[in-house]
């Protein structure tokens, strides 16, 4: 078969033709000679065992693929019944798209990062169970029926609500993205990690049902002419706390306990957090009891010693909070391999937490020119919005790139321009146009240009 | 914290019988009593309001450290092992001047706490609220101010014979290397003060329709000259995040890349300018992939029985612990090294797991057989 290949051409092996164990993606310069070796005699065994079948002996004069001209097990046997998974779960053959955490960036699960396989998702809705995962004390499954929430403060009546009172009130149902402040922070200095997930996995996208905070205080009766803040806690060991203003308090602050369509998952926050839209995701409290209404920030240990941005002069940032436009490309992204030349469907998100998506841009060419992407419908303020532009390799040497604008004409920045005005130092808000490379011979790459 | 006050104090008491309380939202929620809002309301403000009455001197915040803290954060607060450096990086310069000099001169590659915090109450209520770690809020009020008191002792900012109280924390703020180290968009320094330091500023990273600090435009055509090269994967990194094939599907228009069977070492950033300013030619003998058509590996996964091994992932139990060298408690070969030749070592070990043992709280809900096997696997490391 090797006089069919051509430089910088991708082959796609034949359905079934390696044997699984054998058939990783390899590229044959860049294994060592015993490997190599392996690998051949290894193509020699699978080329052996199949052409001992007369599938092969068929498929050597082509009159058709066997999987449409035979049967298969699947239409000639009974399925399973209704509810044999009660709780549906994904295919065993979608197993590979998980959660997963980034070797090396922490050294106690508890106090952690998973990211979310933004590289194998679509649309805008992130499956609850694969929501990226950040907690700083680990994280509880806890009781509904004893959970309690409690606002108080500078109100007129401080108040205890159970589950039973929140699910009473009127709720709203809306999609934002959730994203980490630190996401992308592995990049600021320099590349760091191969793929989409481990470099913009920290921030997920769901439908969130709950009460409007704006509910709970009318209900105590806050002051509206003192209060200024307030100050969201969890009831997990590590009593996440951050300061919110109370303009965003009032505005689209959610206390929610829905997300996309069932209660929160445990590790979202079960039975009850906040979100914030477009605000760094530390602020969106998980496991909610508390809301105290005050007059000045709170300088909790999340707003004075991490989610700052170290400047340049030494100066530090604190409240840098609203998650500015950012956009990715997540197919083809980096530690990807195209299946050969020819018609490629690019797809990305982007999103911006000062409102909504007004237009994506996509470069091939490393950013020399620049084309509009589709934006598919719905468009939605501080929530996710996939784009999709149609592309044709041709084989040769590419460099991916999508920048995205919002509504208030912010555009993506490049990570040289965000460098210029906040130096190396920064650990959070990265939201750089990412580039990807893709090699002639189909391999895609995570780089970094000016 | 929130001080009630008379007034509210009032309404809670004669809130009891809830009739007296206009509600907008009629038998929903109940009102807040005076025992249950102190019990919850712990929060310490950068001007201290909240703090409770109490004192701790560096001696017995030492004491603490060495059973509560150490194992984590080092002796001297210098580890980096588990979470970030709590000590170090700050000089007496930066006590006068309010601004940790490393943060910008370069001279110290790590941040520790002590370098970025501006607010001692923020210390105070971190303590106070989630440590130790995996024991959080057990700590007396007096053991919190003894524990903020050692840690400033190992700044340099405290003397030996300090004892931090309700009464001098104010003064001790004055203190703090980086407490002018702050830039607040909120109109407040650090400290609660209106902010007016640097007039300069012009961006709003708070409001969410405010401006951005970076204005980048929106080019479409002959934007960039010619494409640089800045940055690419080191090649050590190559397989640092396991088998890529295994992260995407085995079928749709992409695969990836399986780097456990060998690396595509990167063109250095010169070669890569070279290839991407000029007109791509197909070169004779070019690399070529093979794309991989495997199944996730855990689709036909082998039946086999559940190990000591797998327990010890599915209880956590590397949280604290790795297989080789101390991380919060003991690694499993240090464990197994301490009770070799005990021929009593695996009820001993079993023992500790079900009730606890110094810092590693008691795993009851573990059945028997499980911590059995736990512990026998233990002893098998090396």
């Amino acid at each position: 078969m090797s006089n069919r290949y051509k430089p910088g051409r991708v082959i796609k092996a034949p359905e079934n033709f390696i044997d699984s164990s054998l058939s990783q993606a390899i590229t044959k310069d860049g294994l060592n000679e015993e490997r190599r070796d392996f690998i051949r005699k290894s193509f020699v065994a699978a080329s052996a065992a199949i052409a001992s079948t007369a599938a092969v002996a068929k498929a050597a004069a082509f009159e058709g693929d066997p999987l449409i001209l035979n049967h298969t097990d699947y239409d000639q046997t009974l399925g399973l019944p209704v509810a044999s998974n009660p709780y549906g779960v994904p295919s065993k053959y979608e197993t590979n798209l998980i959660r997963r955490e980034s070797p090396g960036l922490t050294q106690v699960g508890g106090a952690s990062v998973a990211f979310a396989p933004l590289q194998g998702l679509f649309g805008i809705i992130t499956p609850s169970g694969l929501h990226f995962e950040r907690h700083h004390q680990g994280w509880q499954d806890m009781d509904p029926a004893k959970h309690r929430f409690m606002v108080m403060g500078m109100v007129k009546n401080p108040k205890v609500y159970t589950m039973d009172d929140i699910m009473r009130l009127p709720s709203v149902s809306r999609i934002h993205f959730l994203e980490c402040g630190a996401n992308t922070a592995t990049e600021w200095g320099n590349v760091a990690v191969p793929t989409v997930q481990y470099t913009h996995g920290m921030v997920s996208c769901s439908e969130f049902t709950g009460v409007p905070l704006s509910v709970f205080l009318d209900d105590v009766g806050y002051d509206k002419k003192n209060a200024k803040f307030i100050l969201a806690e969890g009831a997990d060991g590590s009593g996440m706390t951050r300061t919110i203003n109370i303009e965003n308090a009032l505005d689209d602050v959610i206390v929610a306990y829905g997300q996309n369509g069932e209660m929160l998952r445990p590790e979202n926050g079960y039975p009850l957090r906040l979100v914030v839209p477009g605000v760094q995701g530390v602020s969106s409290v998980k496991w909610l009891r508390r809301i105290e209404v005050g007059d000045m920030p709170y300088g909790a240990k999340d707003e004075v010693s991490h989610y700052v941005d170290l400047m340049p002069n030494g100066m530090t940032r604190q409240y840098t909070s609203i998650q500015e436009a950012k956009s990715v490309i997540t197919s083809p992204s980096g530690g990807q391999v195209l299946v050969g030349k020819g018609f490629y469907n690019i797809t990305g998100l982007a999103w911006s937490g000062r409102g909504k998506i007004k237009a994506v841009d996509v470069s091939t060419d490393g950013g020399r020119t620049w084309r509009r992407a589709r934006l598919e419908t719905p468009v939605l303020s501080k929530a996710f919005t996939r784009f999709n532009i149609d592309w044709v390799w041709d084989g040769s040497p590419a460099l991916l790139q999508s920048r995205a604008v919002d509504d208030t004409g912010y555009v993506q920045p490049t990570i040289n321009q965000l460098r210029e005005v906040r130096g190396t130092k920064s650990i959070y808000h990265n939201n750089a146009i990412q580039t990807w490379r893709v090699a002639d011979f189909g391999e895609v790459t995570n780089v970094q240009v000016k | 914290m929130f001080k009630l006050s008379k007034a509210i104090l009032a309404v809670s008491l004669s809130a009891l019988s809830l009739t007296a309380m206009a509600q907008s939202l009629p038998g929903v929620g109940r009102t807040a009593l005076p025992k249950e809002i102190a019990a919850w309301d712990i929060d310490v403000r950068p001007d201290f309001k909240g703090i409770p009455k109490g004192e701790g001197s560096v001696a017995l915040g030492n004491k603490v450290w060495d059973e509560k803290c150490a194992s984590c954060h080092g002796t001297f607060g210098e580890s980096m092992e588990v979470f970030g450096p709590i000590v170090g990086g700050t000089h007496a310069d930066d006590i006068k001047t309010g601004h940790v000099k490393a943060l910008w001169d370069g001279s110290e590659p790590k941040r520790s706490t002590l370098m970025k915090v501006a607010t001692l109450s923020t210390i105070w209520d971190y303590i106070n609220r989630a440590m130790p770690w995996n024991a959080p809020k057990t700590l007396t009020t007096n053991e919190v101010y003894g524990v903020v008191a050692y840690i400033l002792n190992m700044g340099d900012i405290l003397p030996s014979d300090f004892v931090l109280s309700d009464k001098n924390i104010k003064e001790v703020q004055q203190r703090m290397p980086n407490r002018n180290g702050m830039i607040s968009e909120l109109g407040v320094d650090a400290e609660g003060n209106n902010f007016k330091k640097d007039q300069k500023i012009k961006y709003d990273m708070w409001h969410a329709r405010g401006k951005g600090d970076i204005q980048a435009k929106e080019c479409m055509k002959d934007c960039i000259k010619k494409v640089e090269f800045t940055s690419t994967l080191p090649d050590y990194t190559c397989t640092a995040h396991g088998d890529l094939s295994q992260q995407n599907r085995f079928f749709g228009p992409v695969r990836g890349v399986d780097q456990t069977l060998g690396c595509n070492p990167h063109p250095s950033l010169a070669e890569l300018d070279k290839e991407y300013n000029t007109p791509y030619k197909a070169k004779p003998g070019a690399k070529l992939a093979v794309v991989s058509i495997t199944k996730p590996a855990s689709v036909e996964p082998a039946i086999a029985e559940t190990t000591g091994e797998d327990l010890i992932k599915q209880y956590k139990c590397t949280t604290c612990h790795k297989m080789q060298g101390k991380l919060v408690g003991p690694g499993f070969n240090e464990v197994a090294a301490k009770y070799k030749g005990n021929d009593k070592a695996v009820s001993i070990i079993s023992h500790n797991i079900k009730n606890g043992i110094g810092m590693m709280p008691p795993h009851g809900h573990i059945k028997d057989a499980d911590i059995k096997k736990i512990a026998e696997f233990v002893l098998t490391v090396k």
